[in-house]
């Protein structure tokens, strides 16, 4: 049995009522632990894209992956852990910020590539987008400032090069293919 | 199975296509088209459109006592007939009700359509009298589920669910319909074209290297075995299977729901498998070098210790559900793909084969093990339920559609009524509803009125649903109910005596006097308390013209074996403590020899 690792699937789906409903139930369902979930409209009219990342051994991924099949909104499922891939997730923070310590804030900023979006005289709020380690990288920086509040997203994710995701998929569960 | 797309032709039905119709016309046009003859239900508000519109249409309602019972109903009925079942509620409590009979139908993989009704749509959310969000609560207990809120797609909606409830993996769909799209009208529009369903995938053919593999370890296998689940019936597998058995010779085990998939009396049958399968079954499984599973889902009840299972065996696993493969057991060459299909692929590369020692081998553990001999029984006096269940399997000759409740009874059902046919024991296996075999019963006798029909139930489950007896009334038809009465919650009886030390917690049960109750509805009824009586009963309820309750009276304390206990390693059963005549509870003894 291969280690748990964390998963990114990214899952098309119909864009229709009730459809986050049946995926998040799923999950619950067969005690598939949600890390997080993130979903929103695709380019193409009627498809939803959701990036779901979770803890998931191989053999588990491929119960996720033909569960999710089963589900009739379900168009496509793609278990991109292992490919190359872009994950982002994008963060707002707001940190105390006296006059005499805007310049070493800013600075941080630059580091991070992050962007101060907001400024008041005692507080300061950044957005930043990157890879999860990455916005845990500035957080853990911020915090002697004193973080007074902080929200973000879930991690959204896509493969690298000319891949096209068209949308009659000819792709069925691993699971039919191979043993995990 | 082998989709076809054709609307069943139903003489009785005018050409309304293209007319303005209301939404309650639009459910039962569609029904209709989708072969429905008889729908189970009860009526309520936000349905009340529906059954206005319904006298125009040939379909016929039973009205049931509960809607437990209209769910069941539909889930016998498509049971025995291999059609979809339909029941149909009303909002809030009625749509709740169907719930337990929803989830019944999936853990079993039943096609089954439900309608239900819904609060007007601009009081969705509103918490509106009688609302439920019953789409919400059956998500996770059907194969798919609807809200409708326009006329304009009750149609296809209806026609979807009928498509996604027979196709593929079976399975229950719900259809809510808002009372607002019941009343307003549209022009009825059908289709009998492809159903295009981009995300459903309900078609999966086994792949050649897979088939190649399988060929492969079957071709090398020393100590293989069969194991035939319900997915061999809703393949309508059994004659494949048959004839790979007769090439193969490998021997064959069968899963509760399996029962009747491959004839019992075939000489290369070993009988049930799992935690009240036969001893020599589970011995031969954990011996074995290769399982070949066609359609069954390796449920606990069936492997008991995972760890332990089948240690030395490959597994070929032939499914058509590929969430299924690795679930619970790791498959070495899973096969996805139709039963049927598979074997009829498999057939022409596998060689003839006689398997001598393997076969002498099961033959030993067999004997030693032992065969309930219950013909050669010392006859204490005491009705005992093993020897009601054989009766009734000699006296309706295994020919009755039997449906059996959960629990003690059901397991001596499947020791001791032997199934050569599929679709002949209709049995709650994977979620074990109490309650079940009434309803599911007379939901048979509608799909196949010149069966025999048979209930076999306990005292417990019969009281759940028994008010369905005035269904049977009320409908004028027959069902013949054996009540194996022993006044205890059997089998939680049992296992409180096995391991909770023989406190019997909640587990005595008094009853009604049922031949009362039978009487009370216009019915017969008949009390059993010897094994003299056993077969002029049966033969009384066969010949008696409607449904017949027969109290079997039978002894309190028996338990059901042999057994693995919950979580235990497969071959490690308990056995009957005890030879006949020196304790008096424990008269079924086993012989070497079956009959």
């Amino acid at each position: 049995m291969s280690e748990s690792v964390k998963r990114t699937f990214a899952v098309f789906v119909e864009d229709k009522p009730g459809v986050l409903n049946r995926v998040a139930s799923l999950f619950r369902r067969r005690s598939f632990n949600i890390d997080s979930l993130n979903v929103g409209a695709t380019h193409e009219a009627g498809v939803s894209r959701m990036t779901i990342v979770c803890d998931a051994d191989e053999n588990k991924a491929k119960r996720i992956e033909a569960n999710l099949y089963k589900m009739v909104n379900v168009l496509w499922v793609d278990d991109i852990t292992h490919k190359q891939s872009i994950n982002r997730v994008l963060a707002l923070i707001k940190v105390n910020c006296s006059r005499d310590q805007r310049a070493e804030i800013l600075r941080i900023c630059e580091v991070f590539r992050a962007r101060a979006i907001d400024m008041s005289p005692e507080r300061v709020t950044i957005e930043i987008t990157g890879p999860q380690e990455k916005v845990e990288g500035l957080v853990s920086v911020l915090k002697p400032f004193g973080i007074l509040e902080l929200v973000q997203t879930g991690t959204v994710a896509m493969t690298r090069g000319v891949e096209k995701h068209s949308r009659a998929h000819p792709t069925v569960p691993a699971s039919r293919h191979s043993a995990a | 199975m082998k989709e076809t797309l054709v609307t069943p032709a139903n003489p009785k039905l005018k050409n309304r296509i293209g007319e303005t119709l209301s939404g309650s016309q639009i459910i039962w046009e569609a029904l209709v088209r989708e072969g429905v003859e008889v729908c189970f239900g009860y009526p309520g508000g936000a349905i009340m459109p529906a059954y206005d519109a319904m006298v125009e249409y040939p379909i016929h309602h039973v009205l049931t006592r509960h809607e437990q019972g209209a769910s069941h109903m539909a889930d016998g009925y498509a049971r025995a007939s291999g059609k979809v079942g339909c029941c149909i509620a009303t909002s809030g409590p009625g749509a709740t009700n169907l719930v337990t009979g929803i989830a019944t139908a999936m853990l079993d993989s039943i096609p089954m359509v439900c309608i239900t009704g819904q609060v007007p749509s601009h009081l969705i959310g509103s918490d509106a009298f009688q609302e439920t969000d019953i789409t919400g609560c059956t998500i996770p207990i059907t194969k798919h589920n609807y809200l409708v809120t326009r006329p304009e797609q009750i149609a296809p909606t209806i026609r979807e669910a009928f498509y996604i409830a027979r196709s593929g993996r079976p399975g229950p769909v719900l259809v809510d319909i808002t009372k607002d799209a019941q009343q307003q009208s549209c022009v009825f529009e059908w289709s009998d074209g492809e159903i295009v369903l981009p995300g459903y995938r309900p078609d999966y053919a086994p792949l050649a290297d897979q088939i190649e593999d399988a060929v492969e370890l079957i071709r090398t296998a020393k100590r293989p075995i069969i194991f035939a689940g319900h997915g061999v019936m809703k393949a309508e597998a059994t004659e494949a299977l048959e004839n790979f058995v007769e090439k193969t010779n490998i021997p064959v085990a069968c899963t509760l729901l399996g029962l009747g998939g491959f004839p019992a009396t075939h000489p290369r049958n070993l009988g049930m498998m799992g935690m009240h399968g036969e001893t020599w079954v589970n011995k031969a499984i954990q011996d074995a070098d290769l399982i070949i599973a066609v359609g069954m889902r390796f449920d606990d009840r069936v492997t008991g210790n995972l760890k332990t299972y089948a240690p030395t065996a490959k597994k070929i696993h032939i499914e058509l559900d590929p969430a299924e493969i690795n679930k619970n057991v790791h498959a070495d060459v899973p096969i996805v793909g139709d039963a049927r299909e598979v074997l009829e692929e498999l057939m022409p590369h596998v060689g003839d084969c006689d398997r001598a020692d393997w076969l002498a081998y099961i033959d030993e553990i067999k004997g030693d093990s032992a065969v309930r001999d219950i013909k050669n029984l010392p006859d204490l006096g005491k009705l005992y339920a093993a020897h009601v269940i054989h009766d009734l399997y000699r006296f309706t000759e295994g020919k009755a559609l039997v449906v059996t409740d959960v629990g003690q009874h059901q397991m001596w059902e499947a020791q001791y009524y032997k199934h050569d046919y599929p679709r002949k024991l209709l049995t709650s296996g994977g979620l074990g509803t109490m309650g079940f075999a009434l309803p599911a019963a007379i939901g048979a006798k509608f799909a196949e009125p010149g069966e025999s029909v048979w209930v076999i139930c306990g005292d417990g489950g019969f009281q759940m649903t028994q008010a369905e007896l005035s269904t049977c009334a009320q409908e004028g038809i027959k069902v013949n109910v054996a009540i194996i009465n022993n006044g205890f919650l059997g089998m939680v009886r049992q296992w409180q005596e096995f391991f909770y030390g023989g406190r019997y917690v909640a587990t005595p049960m008094l009853s009604p006097d049922f031949v009362k109750i039978a009487e009370a509805h216009g019915l017969t009824g008949i009390r059993v308390e010897k094994r003299s009586e056993v077969e002029a009963a049966v033969r009384k309820a066969e010949a008696t013209k409607g449904t017949v309750v027969i109290d079997f009276r039978v002894e309190q304390e028996d338990s059901v074996y042999p057994m693995v206990p919950a979580g235990a390693t497969l071959g490690d059963m308990i056995q009957r403590p005890s030879k006949p005549g020196t304790h008096e509870h424990n008269p079924i003894f086993e012989t070497g020899e079956d009959e």
